[in-house]
């Protein structure tokens, strides 16, 4: 089934998600999008070097996970046009990390290009560790498919 | 009056470090990816999805910055390559050992493709005042990397807000 913009409006929340954190969680986040700092894989320099309490999870691979959190919502034909996030705290490993989203808006380009803002949460507990919002591009209707547009059609 | 050295201030705007990737966009990146998340987005595992939506296979979105990081080591390398020189060049300017980033954001424009060669560029946008946060004293910058495929068209523009710091057991004064 298709998201269509028709079935989302502001205050709707998305699903939640929760997941997990072990070391490898991390370890393979990093590998993922290529970061080789230390402090994603490195026990010893994390906590000595950057006086964390254990490695933690990158912020290009937080990205990932914000981006899996969004289209698990809204399905294949959802295209993320921008994500701003704010790192607060950090994600480490026996953690369990959830994610709350909801929408605060929706609109319509001059393109005709149907728009949804959302807030997004990651939380372990208590500890609010990020932060993020986003504009992702939803179909007006069945046949619409935001991947399609190109140039100034497409303005994230 | 800001008290930014005028060799930093002179960066500020200024395109650096303009770089062609080495290696071409594969789809084994974007799996690595979509199993760091466990991603179930059929758009990037079933062809026929892709073929439908995308006219063919792409990258997920936020793999964008895959492409602007060296190997760690490559032949000829006699120190550690890193990703976003600036903030590198920024910590040893400012005599800053420790940083983390705070912020990121993602404009993403035409999709990434495997077979694409993506090329950025790095361009410091500001540096703060000397802030003392609970991590230490130092100072927050902000850095674009904007990156083109092999058409020198846009693909995305990411900014990294990072806090070079020296931790108060550190700091001289």
């Amino acid at each position: 089934m298709t998201l269509t913009i028709d079935q989302v409006s502001a205050g709707q929340s998305l699903p939640s998600l929760a997941h997990d954190v072990s070391a490898t969680t991390v370890v393979l986040g990093a590998l993922a999008s290529r970061d080789w700092r230390p402090m994603h894989h490195d026990f010893k320099f994390a906590t000595e070097r950057n006086g964390t309490q254990d490695i933690f999870l990158n912020t290009p691979n937080l990205a990932a996970w914000f981006e899996r959190y969004i289209t698990d919502w809204t399905g294949p034909r959802g295209r993320i046009g921008r994500m701003t996030f704010r790192m607060r705290d950090s994600v480490f490993p026996d953690d369990r990390m959830e994610f709350a989203g909801t929408v605060t808006a929706t609109s319509t380009d001059d393109q005709g290009c149907a728009w949804a803002d959302l807030d997004i949460t990651v939380s372990v507990g208590e500890r609010l560790c990020c932060t993020c919002t986003a504009r992702v591009a939803i179909p007006t209707d069945e046949s619409d498919n935001p991947w399609a547009r190109k140039g100034q059609n497409w303005t994230p | 009056m800001s008290d930014l050295p005028p060799a930093i201030a002179e960066l500020i705007d200024t395109p650096q470090y303009p770089v062609t990737a080495n290696f071409p966009v594969e789809l084994g990146y974007s799996y690595n990816t979509l199993s760091a998340t466990e991603n179930g987005n059929p758009l990037y595992w079933d062809p026929q999805v892709a073929q439908e939506l995308t006219g063919g296979p792409t990258m997920p979105p936020t793999t964008l910055s895959l492409w602007m990081r060296p190997h760690r080591w490559e032949p000829g390398a006699e120190e550690e390559l890193v990703a976003l020189k600036v903030h590198f060049d920024l910590k040893e300017m400012l005599d800053l050992p420790e940083a983390i980033m705070s912020d990121n954001s993602l404009i993403l424009h035409e999709p990434v493709r495997p077979g694409d060669t993506i090329s950025h560029h790095q361009v410091l946008r500001s540096v703060s005042d000397v802030k003392t946060t609970k991590l230490g004293t130092g100072r927050f910058w902000s850095i674009d990397i904007v990156y083109t495929n092999q058409d020198d068209v846009l693909v995305g523009i990411e900014s990294y807000t990072g806090f070079g710091y020296r931790r108060p057991e550190e700091d001289p004064s």
